[in-house]
């Protein structure tokens, strides 16, 4: 075996020296390797670089639809920082963020704890648990929109031929109620994602853990504790920062249930950044708007890499 | 430390019945293997005596209190799962100081409890490492280990040395044993291998189809299997099994061979039966009767052959050397007073 390796290894440098540059190149490993990954990064630059770049630059133009803007520094910025409006609107992508994500949270985990035991119909209810997932966000919006609507909702309804209340709720029409009524139906909408994710990684741990922790002396909720919840974070890691992204990013909700009223009370940056920039036709500014998103998703992606690095006892042993 | 009593234990999954009603004493500090083929209900047996599983019916004793109703924690009992159930995300030290963090111990206790079971099983230099950076054999003993320090009442075993290859299981076994023997605690050892059993085992219950065949010594399984479906589990290579008839101080296998008895049981002439003979009793003997040789298999130390019989299939363990060829004949004899006869229906013992 020796002898056959090390005279290979005589040859090689012999015969490589006399092939052409061409010939080099083309058994290169690194070069193929390069050829592959041209059209990933090729679609990768021309739809996501390109219009990020095109995006930020435009927030230092003063570009309006129909003409080409100038560049005009961080006037943009300026024009924000005494915006009262922006700052609502930085305030409620906060508030709308905070409560929906850790909403969802709680019930995708109550719900996928729930699911992962022995339940009656249990794959009925996990096909259920998926339909607010499966339906189109507008079309589940239209529904709310209606649910919540001033003079035909079912709730005011209900509540009116219960004789709990004696005139219409006017949920979308007061600052808070449409606020809480957005959050709401966010939370309608992400829950499945993330209950169905934590199903996922619940099915992963092996039961026989849970007989050795029940035979230590867990009570349930230590074995929720201690078991469970530990060997979860990876996966709650990911996916808390898939729903923080998500929500703070929302548009279609918002815009098909309040379109950011009343009196821009529900105005969510990605919301505000489309008022200004298509139907008000300041791109420039929109695009400000947009790009002051950055940081702050920036940050929850800092905080969830540095929470996802793997944990010491992830790390797989050498000897195994 | 404590005894553990099975009274007509039964256990059933809606209309379906696994174990139908099993009895077996268990003294202080004995170490008692069941053994049984996969779906005996071994199994589940100790994982109701761990309080895993409900009992049926019945009744199950640790010490002089019946558990059937008390929760598997307080039962005082540890044990050893075959995949070990180690908590990923604790270091060796954690996972067995596990059970006296959540009954809240004195630190100093738990310290001075895994120093010592470390201390036993050669864990010292691995109590800062996580389970995933340590070998099968290795977590097998951190595995023992957090049994050990709960020092509990009664250890259980499921299947533990079956992720482990085999050089290294046979090593655990011996540590296993000499484990039970240097801390004498009342240990219920579940297996399916009957080598296991016998190299360990004070007391063997050989279970099958959710009854107790037997319950022995290891020698007195071997000695004097009490049915057939004993006779062939315990020992490797199995016993061979003859069926033939009894024809005055012998036996006529169907073939026509006649094989020696040392004494054929009364009112018994003519009657069908079944030869039990072990491969390591059969000896060459120019005298004995003709086999033809079909598969020669040499270990070394011994060589074992598989013969046919006139017409049945003889397996033969001998300590020399065979030079015969396969398709040659053979002479073979047994000695009378190690052979096994059996009812042909019913498998039971029909020699005393």
């Amino acid at each position: 075996m020796v002898d056959v390796a090390s005279t290979g290894m005589n040859h090689r440098p012999a015969t490589g020296s006399q092939r052409s540059a061409w010939a080099k190149l083309s058994t290169s490993s690194g070069w193929l390797g390069f050829w592959y990954m041209v059209p990933a990064a090729g679609i990768l630059i021309l739809f996501l670089a390109y219009p990020l770049f095109l995006g930020v630059w435009m927030s230092f133009t003063d570009t309006r639809i129909g003409r080409p803007g100038e560049f005009v520094g961080l006037e943009n910025y300026e024009w924000l920082q005494d915006d009262t409006v922006f700052w609502l609107s930085v305030f409620n992508t906060l508030l709308y963020t905070v409560v929906a994500s850790g909403a969802k949270f709680v019930i995708g985990l109550y719900l996928a704890l729930l699911m992962n035991h022995h339940l009656p119909f249990r794959s009925l209810i996990r096909a259920l648990v998926l339909i607010p997932f499966i339906v189109p966000t507008v079309l589940s919006a239209i529904a709310f929109w209606w649910i919540f609507d001033s003079q035909y909702s079912i709730i005011s309804w209900s509540l009116m031929k219960m004789g709990l209340i004696t005139e219409n709720i006017n949920f979308l029409g007061d600052p808070n109620l449409a606020r809480a009524c957005v959050i709401f139906a966010n939370i309608w909408r992400g829950v499945p994602f993330i209950a169905i994710t934590l199903l996922a990684g619940l099915q992963t741990v092996s039961p026989s853990l849970y007989e050795a922790a029940t035979l230590d002396g867990a009570t349930r909720w230590q074995l929720f504790r201690y078991v469970t919840y530990p060997l979860l974070t990876p996966i709650i890691a990911i996916v808390m920062t898939f729903s923080v992204l998500f929500t703070f990013t929302d548009f279609q909700l918002i815009w098909a249930m309040t379109r950011g009223g009343p009196v821009n009370s529900t105005h969510l940056m990605a919301t505000l950044s489309y008022q200004r920039a298509i139907l008000s036709g300041h791109l420039g500014e929109g695009a400000a708007i947009a790009t002051a998103m950055i940081p702050f998703l920036l940050a929850a992606i800092m905080f969830s890499w540095f929470g996802l690095q793997q944990r010491k006892w992830q790390h797989g042993g050498s000897n195994d | 430390m404590a005894s553990v009593e099975i009274r007509d234990v039964r256990k059933a999954y809606g209309s379906t019945r696994v174990i139908h009603g099993v009895d077996v004493d268990i003294a202080d500090g004995e170490f008692v293997i069941l053994v049984g083929p996969s779906g005996c209900g071994k199994s589940t047996l100790l994982r109701m005596i761990a309080g895993l599983e409900n009992i049926s019916g019945g009744e199950i004793r640790i010490g002089d209190r019946v558990v059937n109703d008390v929760p598997p924690k307080e039962r005082d009992i540890a044990m050893v799962f075959q995949n070990y159930a180690l908590y990923p995300h604790m270091t060796v030290a954690d996972n067995m100081a596990f059970s006296m963090k959540l009954r809240k111990a004195d630190k100093a206790e738990i310290e001075s409890r895994i120093d010592r079971a470390a201390g036993i099983l050669g864990l010292k230099p691995l109590l800062d490492r996580f389970p995933r950076q340590l070998s099968g054999g290795q977590r097998q003993r951190v595995a023992m280990g957090r049994a050990i320090v709960r020092d509990p009442q009664v250890f259980l075993f499921d299947e533990p040395l079956s992720n482990l290859d085999a050089k290294l299981r046979v090593q655990m076994r011996t540590e296993i044993k000499e484990l039970h023997q240097r801390l004498k605690t009342t240990t219920v050892y579940v297996t399916h291998d009957q080598i296991e059993a016998m190299t360990m085992a004070d007391k063997i219950v050989v279970m099958h189809d959710g009854i107790v065949e037997q319950i022995g010594s290891p020698l007195e399984l071997y000695d004097r299997p009490g049915n057939r479906f004993v006779a062939g589990f315990i020992g490797s290579p199995s016993m061979n099994f003859l069926d033939g008839r009894i024809s005055g101080d012998g036996f006529e296998t169907d073939g026509g061979l006649r094989l020696p008895l040392a004494t054929a049981p009364a009112g018994s002439e003519g009657k069908p039966a079944v030869y039990g003979l072990r491969p390591e009793h059969i000896a060459l003997d120019p005298a004995g009767i003709p086999v033809t040789v079909k598969v020669i298999e040499p270990t070394g130390s011994e060589t074992q052959v598989f013969a046919d019989a006139a017409g049945q299939q003889v397996v033969c363990v001998f300590r020399e050397r065979i030079t015969a060829k396969p398709g040659e004949t053979i002479h073979i004899s047994a000695n009378p007073r190690l052979i096994h006869l059996f009812d042909p229906q019913e498998g039971s013992r029909l020699t005393h």
